[in-house]
């Protein structure tokens, strides 16, 4: 059995006196993805951004390839170098080029000569069918095309670990099937991930495991088929009911 | 054309700002629309032409018909005299160029770096956030000229040693204490419009704090502060005759001489016009500066 690549080790986290994550424990193995599923404020993006150490944990250990990156004396600036992160609202520079968003940080944390990065970065563009897109500036693109770069952005720099938040929820239906295949493509390249989701094209098409939250609590997991199909928990069946009936599944 | 900042200007609906390929033929309605806008500009230009004369014309015949106008116009637009000390005054705004000059860097460096601390969250800044705030506080609440005074006769009073009297340099030191408090604050606000998840995302991407700042942030507070702080600019121009009051012999100064002398106040007309000579343009390009972003967010739907 190799190590997995991320451990979560009974973490709790609370804003005051609200606890938003209790006694969460998973592993992600190599190569694998594992999808969070769950209400808002059931606590996905809380988790994500507690992996990401943009938020910090109360109690319980986050293993980053063995290695406790919530121990109170880990470089934080390391443990981002592994990890990628897409947020819901794309976040990408303004200010630059598609082509100078994917590279500055290949460029300035890695220390990749600019012909290099520049190189990596027209391949990735040319795979994800963005390669035109490149000397534009992101407000030309459409949605989807601003999120594909950010996930481009993201794996610019060869994370151990790819973070997906709600990627989806700001695009309408058309452009979340474009992001999804995207999704899917780096699933089959052996991309390891992690995604928190309303989306249950996600669940169904990329996930080696669904986790389904509900109130800062993994109530149910296992396969997509086993969670979408056969749920055991009452929450997760009116769950998926709710999801059902707003045409999401 | 200052009534239009805020949306596309008209004149720019015929070209398409997206090239959609293929060749694009406007429609008898666009035809028709734009025949009617013409014709509407044609019909605003006339009445704006015909009140201009009015209201201008009547304002100086108001002027020159008055009893006093004879003699106002022997003191103030004697135009021989004027060119006489012109090359003086010339001279004179010479040291208000290079007094500009040397301060805007100065002021530039200074009030980025107080911004910076002041935007700051480290805890080993704390003390110097402490300073930069009472600092700012301090001397964006006092006139100038007082500041000017203090700096220009308090500073060689204290006769400590190896400090200059030159009243060049101390003038100069005031107008860059005074405008780093404003310009500290016109780059803050700039700071702090970028929104938060722009940090995130540098951050989460491998990229240290300060490379946040340098690649991330500052590239785009600055774009947004630009206007504002070439404002400052035209500001600082006019304001470095104040160092006049020290002795300095700038533009100000050259005119109050030749105008002591000759008990006509030409020479400060002379002066106002060199003056002029070079904010009007440097504020024309303020506006356009300022219509430029606010077009430019407006296509991009980012305000």
């Amino acid at each position: 059995m190799t190590q997995p690549v991320l451990k979560v080790n009974q973490v709790r986290k609370s804003y005051g006196a609200e606890v938003v994550l209790e006694d969460i424990s998973f592993s992600v193995p190599v190569h694998t993805a594992t999808v969070f599923i769950g209400s808002s404020g059931s606590g996905k993006s809380t988790l994500l951004r507690c992996i990401n150490l943009l938020d910090q944990i109360d109690d319980g250990s986050i293993e980053l390839d063995g290695e406790d990156i919530t121990a109170v004396d880990a470089d934080v600036d390391k443990v981002r170098r592994k990890l990628g992160i897409v947020f819901q609202s794309f976040n990408l520079f303004p200010h630059m080029k598609v082509i100078d968003n994917i590279t500055l940080a290949p460029m300035k944390v890695q220390g990749i000569s600019k012909e290099v990065a520049r190189e990596n970065a027209y391949k990735l563009l040319d795979r994800f069918g963005l390669h035109d897109k490149a000397q534009d500036y992101p407000d030309r693109l459409s949605g989807g095309q601003q999120q594909r770069v950010a996930i481009i952005r993201s794996i610019a720099v060869a994370p151990r670990l790819l973070l997906l938040d709600e990627i989806t929820s700001a695009l309408d239906p058309v452009l979340v099937n474009e992001v999804l295949s995207t999704v899917r493509d780096l699933k089959i390249e052996g991309m390891t991930m992690v995604l928190a989701t309303h989306e249950m094209g996600f669940a169904k098409q990329v996930a080696d495991e669904v986790c389904f939250l509900h109130h800062g609590k993994i109530l149910e997991w296992g396969t997509p088929t086993q969670i979408l199909e056969a749920p055991q928990q009452p929450e997760t069946k009116e769950f998926l009911k709710r999801v059902h009936e707003a045409g999401r599944l | 054309m200052s009534n239009e900042i805020g949306r596309p200007s008209e004149s720019d609906s015929g070209a398409a700002p997206y090239n959609f390929g293929g060749e694009w033929k406007p429609s008898q309605l666009e035809i028709d629309r734009r025949a009617a806008r013409k014709e509407r500009n044609r019909r605003n230009a006339a009445i704006a032409i015909i009140s201009s004369i009015f209201v201008i014309g009547g304002l100086a015949l108001v002027a020159v018909t008055s009893p006093g106008w004879k003699s106002l116009s022997d003191t103030f637009f004697a135009w021989a005299y004027g060119v006489e000390v012109l090359p003086k005054i010339i001279l004179g705004f010479g040291t208000n160029v290079a007094l500009t000059l040397i301060a805007s860097v100065c002021v530039g460096i200074f009030g980025l770096s107080i911004a910076l601390i002041r935007t700051s969250r480290s805890p080993a800044l704390a003390p110097f956030r402490i300073l930069a705030t009472v600092y700012v506080d301090v001397f964006r609440g006092i006139p100038m000229l007082l500041v000017l005074l203090l700096v220009g006769f308090g500073i060689p009073a204290l006769r400590i040693k190896g400090l200059t009297n030159n009243v060049l340099i101390l003038g100069t030191l005031a107008v860059v204490i005074t405008y780093t408090a404003y310009v500290a604050e016109v780059i803050r606000s700039g700071i702090l419009t970028i929104h938060p998840s722009q940090r995130a995302a540098a951050r989460s991407l491998g990229l240290s704090h300060f490379q946040s700042l340098r690649f991330v942030v500052l590239p785009q507070a600055f774009r947004r502060v630009t206007p504002p702080l070439l404002n400052d600019l035209v500001a600082l121009i006019k304001d470095t005759g104040l160092v006049s009051i020290l002795g300095v012999t700038d533009a100000v100064r050259a005119a109050q001489i030749a105008s002591s002398r000759s008990f006509n106040y030409t020479p400060y007309v002379m002066a106002a016009i060199i003056f002029l000579l070079v904010t009007i343009p440097l504020t024309r390009f303020t506006d356009r500066t300022l219509r430029r972003s606010i077009e430019r967010q407006n296509a991009t739907g980012v305000a």
